[in-house]
């Protein structure tokens, strides 16, 4: 059995992170990444642009083979671990060799939840999270004319699905339980936006509605919703929401799991030697000053590369993260950052500035505890979200400059002198 | 073992050092940036083409007068950028440890300009959707703001 000094389940934005991170200490140390995908590094937000042009392939890559070779990484491609024997420190493979290890980075993501629908086991019902999911799908609308599909789940994976599809001719119909989409990330009002953008291009929205039915027989012929609606279609997405994978350890008594596997500020787990980064785990979010899963890219990146550098040997905390988005919708830009609407159970605490432009597309909110900013979205002038994200993570009071956050120019011209000199200069 | 300690490309590399007490807000920091990022570098030729074509200033001067001074990334040792970006366009380059940025790559997502706390990186949307920040003028000694401002407003630093 082989042993390596560090082992990372997986192979995707936090593995990558994590060897960047191992190799600042430690240059010799060996590592293995197990990936279960059979490909190296991918971006998988780009999985969405691969629907309409099949160009896409050759900019996907995140990270190659002569990443992993500079870096001195073995990587088994296509290997799942079947099962994680954390006091004994082995694990048993796919291939059904076993591998042991000194360090151990759990980075297994996230996947997709699937609903139980009646009729939901047939040809043309998929998920959309992997690149092979893409492939699959792209073959299908490209081998016939008049393809229709249909899409459960209004959220950031849906809408941009819907995105790709419409770009390639798709005739596409979303449908979402709540009464907005992007809830997760956008509010009423801003989601109303993106909706319209839609639906100028021509796709169908039902909200507040879910599917009750798939028909067909051995292929998908179309769904029926829970109001009685029918609806033709030759694909069915399931995207109503990724959480994190825990099934490798559900019945561990060591390792402690929540909604994702739980980890403290330096991203160990409760398991000696034993690590979790990106979409599996539940880490630090500062505005919040609490944990949970924070299913974005960044995260899993960054999270990751704090992981590898404390892995081996350095002491940094991970306190960076909290939910950020930015997504661009047939031109329409959004972002949003922390807090997307007023606490429910303590309202009174907070302040909400809003500006609204409907004829510039343009609306901004921001929420503010103290003077400090605790959530942002901005639709269509992003350029100050940065800065403002970066006085979110410092926790300084903007009570003074407050009304100006919502200008098209702000930034760090209207901060403190101490302040913007500091920032402007920080290398 | 010291914490992030800063690879050697990062401790020999150039920095951009802003001062904002001589700046003057006259904004030839963005002209020579457009001139030295066209492909025939000259003034009226770059200003002659159409706006779309025309580079956009990888930096940007802020105003809130009297106050000016410029901002332009600042290739940082820890670059929120790099981190987020969720394609890969921005990379760290092996051989002098600025921040890059591949267009090819880029799907003008904007994360890049939701992660960076200075507001360095902007949209150019004049043909297809792409992020656009400063990359330390590649094949020159000095970057050409730091060099035609005309009140030294900006200086190079070496560590």
């Amino acid at each position: 059995m082989e042993k390596y000094k560090y082992v990372i389940i997986g192979n995707s934005a936090a593995a990558v992170g994590a060897i960047e991170g191992i190799r600042v200490n430690d240059r010799d140390g060996s590592i293995l990444s197990i990936s279960e995908e059979p490909r190296w590094a991918y971006s998988r937000p780009l999985i969405s642009y691969y629907l309409n042009d099949e160009a896409v392939e050759k900019r996907m890559g995140f990270r190659g083979e002569a990443f992993y070779h500079g870096k001195k990484v073995d990587c088994l491609l296509g290997i799942k671990v079947i099962t994680a024997d954390l006091s004994a420190r082995t694990l048993k493979l796919s291939n059904k060799e076993s591998v042991g290890y000194e360090k151990l980075l759990i980075a297994v993501g996230g996947k997709p939840i699937v609903p139980e629908i009646k009729g939901s086991n047939k040809a043309g019902v998929m998920t959309f999270t992997t690149y092979a999911d893409a492939q699959k799908l792209r073959k299908g609308i490209t081998s016939r004319k008049n393809r229709r599909v249909v899409i459960l789940g209004g959220g950031l994976i849906g809408l941009k699905a819907a995105e790709g599809l419409i770009e390639a001719g798709v005739k596409v119909t979303i449908v979402e339980l709540a009464k907005h989409c992007l809830a997760p990330v956008l509010d009423e009002t801003s989601a109303r936006m993106v909706e319209k953008v839609f639906v100028d291009k021509g796709c169908n929205l039902y909200l507040g509605r879910t599917i009750k039915e798939i028909k067909g027989k051995n292929k998908v012929i179309g769904v029926a919703l829970d109001d009685g609606t029918n609806l033709s279609a030759d694909f069915v997405i399931l995207a109503i929401g990724v959480r994190p994978r825990l099934e490798l350890f559900e019945k561990s008594k060591e390792l402690k799991t929540n909604r994702g596997v739980v980890v403290d500020k330096h991203l160990k787990t409760s398991v000696e030697n034993v690590y979790a980064a990106g979409d599996v785990a539940e880490v630090y979010d500062f505005v919040i000053d609490g944990y949970r899963p924070v299913l974005i890219w960044p995260n899993a990146y960054y999270g990751g590369k704090v992981a590898g550098i404390n892995m081996s040997g350095g002491d940094k905390e991970y306190t960076w993260a909290t939910g950020m988005n930015a997504a661009d919708f047939f031109g329409l830009a959004t972002v949003s950052a922390g807090m997307i609407r007023v606490p429910e159970n303590n309202p009174q605490e907070y302040e909400v500035i809003t500006h609204h432009v409907p004829e510039k597309q343009v609306y901004k909110k921001f929420i503010l505890k103290n003077g400090i900013v605790t959530g942002m979205i901005i639709i269509n002038e992003i350029e100050p979200s940065g800065v403002i994200l970066g006085l979110m993570r410092d926790k300084m009071d903007l009570s003074a400059v407050k009304d100006k956050l919502v200008l098209s120019d702000f930034g760090l011209a209207y901060l403190p002198e101490e302040v913007r000199k500091a920032k402007v200069n920080k290398q | 073992m010291k914490l992030n300690e800063k690879t050697e490309q990062q401790k020999k590399r150039k920095r951009i050092v802003v001062k904002e007490e001589v700046c003057i807000g006259c904004k030839l920091c963005e002209v020579w940036c457009t001139v030295e990022h066209s492909p025939v570098k000259d003034i009226l030729k770059a200003y002659k083409r159409q706006k779309h074509e025309r580079p956009l200033p990888k930096l940007k001067v802020q105003v809130q007068k009297p106050l000016t001074f410029a901002v332009q990334c600042r290739h940082c040792d820890e670059p929120d950028c790099q981190y987020s970006c969720i394609t890969g366009a921005l990379y760290i380059d092996e051989k002098d440890g600025t921040i890059r940025h591949d267009p090819d790559k880029c799907i003008g997502c904007w994360t890049c300009i939701l992660a960076c706390t200075r507001g360095a990186i902007q949209r150019d949307e004049r043909t297809k959707r792409i992020a656009s920040k400063c990359d330390f003028c590649p094949g020159r000694e000095t970057p050409v703001c730091v060099e035609k401002c005309p009140n030294e407003a900006m200086v190079i630093v070496e560590e």
